[in-house]
């Protein structure tokens, strides 16, 4: 009988003190917040951001959290709407309380919400490309996706390591090929090149020989460079191909992936294009530093979802370990704090490239983010010294 | 000179291309006034279905014929289970069930098959033919070609044969053509199934050219529209008349004018075109009978 007593005597204080830490943990975890647009048109974006944040809160908290806290993360989906964003964004602060915020899929919803988390002083992170984000700076709002502006400047740092100063440009009208068009209109000059024709074509047309072959007869003409994204760039190189036009090829950033290959066939051949590391894992060099972190992510989120890895996706991977790790140097999750140490972030090896951020430059990357492709034999290969 | 000459081939391909499209439009609107807005997503369902069936293993000609027969499949259902039961509503709702079926047809696609872009390999090569100091793909001529025997054929059914003469009672008056023995729900029956199986045609040949994806429909639906209407809605010839002439409109203007403008220059043209010719170059005016 005494033992029965001292038993459960045992069991109710050891009930107590699960029930007591389980208590002290609910109130000691760290809120993140994430408005991403995992539906609607940009849910090519926010849907890989979605599954990598949640891949990667789990496997954090798995290892004890950040300063023995656990994340608790807080997803709302905006379906690619500014408006929505902007309601949610009002939420996250005012509801959820939430120490940090890591999304923005797009730039529209991304400067939709950048004035509520500056006013409610908190640290933010998008993963939205437009240069518009982090220029000019803005206290709270950081970015870790690469610009156009910086797929422009590495094109134009090959070419001119060619000795190609003169190029024709043909874009699509499409939101990434007028946004990347109107970048390296800006800096064609500063970098020495001089854009000598210029053509478009529509996001959903059939044939470019006519714009083409406006290009092929300017005189001068040393390359031609072709901001897009989708299937218009594949038939531009198939139609360029066509009128056997014998310039360098430039692709842009938006078309980085192997089916674009797969689309412009035997005409691909020879043309360049910048890419992040992410989409070449294997063709790093063992040395590259960011070879560990693209083949792991890689790994991680193949095996987690089974679908093929995107740059998005690395894009909250980063935002998710830059802010983690400013949390850990801050000892705490403090939006002053937290938001002085992301500033301070130095040499953070990611998915997009090694960040170096600063008091004017809350991006952190610089062109070695992008690597100088060729198409050789249907597949990628480096061009050395890029 | 050569320059004027890549410019008529490119005008050729695109027209080509809007032409087999257009031709879609022609057999539905003949026998029922309806103007199909699915007929782009017909034109999707060919190419993706074949795209899709060569890759589960099939070889290309067999992935081909189950493309057009799901495709006719998908018209022919289409009709039974959308238009016919709406048989007594106002063209107006008929067109709206249509453009209905074309956002469900496109929400299927998407979870059937990708959001990826696809394409299908050329019947003759990717060599371009040189004539002149210009380039031209054989693919675009096996389009072209087949739009002409896509007209022919038309023509022939529709003048040479009984079904055809039902066809054309079943468009003068559905009435008067039922008295007389037609059963013209098989009739509009027929020309969805037929219109459809066009439409996939469309799709297989010009994939290799325009590449193809869940959406590609909407913006080929649109050009064949207005290609169609040009040419006079409901005349086949006037279908890849009113093709080829948008398309070499869009080509000479993105050559000498400008690219940014081509296709405002297209739609000037077409509704200059319409206010003077309202029937369309091949249409016959419309006369309402008291």
């Amino acid at each position: 009988m005494r033992i029965m007593h001292r038993l459960t005597a045992t069991a109710a204080v050891f009930g107590l003190c699960v029930a007591f830490s389980a208590s002290e943990q609910a109130s000691a975890q760290i809120k993140i917040g994430a408005v991403l647009s995992v539906t609607g048109p940009a849910s090519f974006l926010g849907d890989p951001e979605k599954r990598t944040l949640e891949i990667y809160v789990d496997e954090i908290n798995a290892k004890g959290g950040v300063n023995g806290q656990k994340l608790q993360l807080t997803v709302y989906d905006d379906g690619g709407s500014a408006d929505n964003a902007r309601t949610f964004a009002t939420r996250l602060v005012e509801e959820d309380k939430v120490a940090a915020i890591v999304g923005g899929s797009t730039t529209g919803t991304t400067l939709a919400m950048i004035p509520v988390f500056e006013d409610a002083k908190i640290p933010f992170i998008s993963l939205a490309g437009g240069i518009q984000i982090v220029d000019p700076v803005r206290k709270g709002t950081f970015k870790t996706p690469h610009t156009d502006k910086m797929a422009c400047d590495k094109i134009f740092a090959d070419l001119k390591a060619r000795k190609l100063t003169t190029i024709g440009m043909i874009s699509g009208t499409d939101a990434f090929g007028k946004s990347m068009r109107d970048q390296c209109v800006v800096v064609a000059p500063k970098d020495g090149i001089t854009i000598a024709i210029e053509e478009s074509y529509g996001p959903r047309d059939s044939d470019m020989t006519p714009q083409l072959t406006n290009i092929k007869n300017k005189a001068g003409v040393q390359a031609v460079v072709n901001p897009g994204f989708g299937q218009g760039p594949a038939i531009v190189t198939r139609n360029y191909k066509q009128l056997g036009i014998a310039l360098p090829l430039y692709q842009s950033h938006g078309v980085a992936s192997k089916q674009f290959i797969e689309l412009a066939g035997p005409a691909a051949e020879g043309v360049r294009l910048p890419a992040a590391a992410l989409l070449i894992p294997d063709k790093l060099p063992d040395s590259d530093p960011q070879k560990k972190v693209v083949v792991d992510y890689t790994k991680t989120y193949q095996q987690k979802t089974g679908q093929p890895v995107s740059t998005f996706g690395g894009h909250a991977y980063d935002g998710l370990m830059i802010l983690t790790e400013a949390m850990k140097r801050a000892k705490s999750a403090d939006g002053a704090k937290v938001r002085d140490e992301i500033e301070k972030t130095k040499g953070y090896v990611g998915t997009g490239g090694i960040v170096n951020m600063s008091a004017t430059d809350h991006m952190g990357l610089d062109l070695s983010a992008f690597h100088m492709l060729e198409i050789k034999n249907g597949d990628w290969t480096l061009v050395p010294g890029t | 000179m050569a320059e004027l000459l890549q410019f008529v081939f490119s005008g050729l391909t695109v027209g080509a291309i809007y032409a087999l499209v257009a031709l879609g439009f022609t057999l539905i609107y003949k026998s029922s006034d309806i103007i199909n807005f699915a007929q782009g997503e017909f034109v999707m369902l060919g190419g993706m279905v074949t795209v899709f069936a060569a890759l589960a293993g099939m070889p290309l000609p067999v992935a081909a014929a189950v493309s057009v027969i799901a495709t006719t499949a998908t018209g022919l259902a289409l009709h039974r289970f959308a238009v016919a039961p709406a048989r007594g509503a106002t063209p107006v709702a008929l067109i709206m069930i249509t453009i209905g079926a074309s956002i469900f047809l496109r929400g299927v696609a998407q979870i059937v098959f990708d959001k990826r872009f696809h394409s299908l390999p050329s019947l003759f090569g990717n060599d371009p033919i040189k004539v002149g100091g210009a380039a031209i793909l054989p693919q675009s001529l096996v389009v072209l070609a087949c739009a002409a025997i896509i007209v022919v054929v038309l023509w022939l059914f529709i003048e040479r044969t009984m079904l055809g003469k039902a066809v054309i009672a079943t468009a003068a008056n559905r009435l008067a053509a039922r008295l007389i023995g037609v059963d013209t729900r098989r009739i509009v029956d027929f020309s969805f199934a037929v219109s459809a199986a066009i439409g996939a045609v469309a799709g297989i040949l010009i994939t290799p050219i325009a590449l193809t994806s869940y959406d590609a429909g909407t913006l080929l639906a649109l050009k064949g529209f207005a290609a169609a209407m040009l040419g006079g809605i409901g005349s086949a010839p006037g279908a890849v008349v009113g093709g080829l002439i948008i398309g070499m409109i869009e080509a000479l203007s993105a050559g000498y004018v400008s690219s940014n403008y081509k296709d405002a220059v297209a739609f000037l043209i077409i509704l200059a075109v319409l206010i003077f010719i309202p029937q369309g170059l091949f249409g016959r005016a419309k006369v309402e009978r008291v």
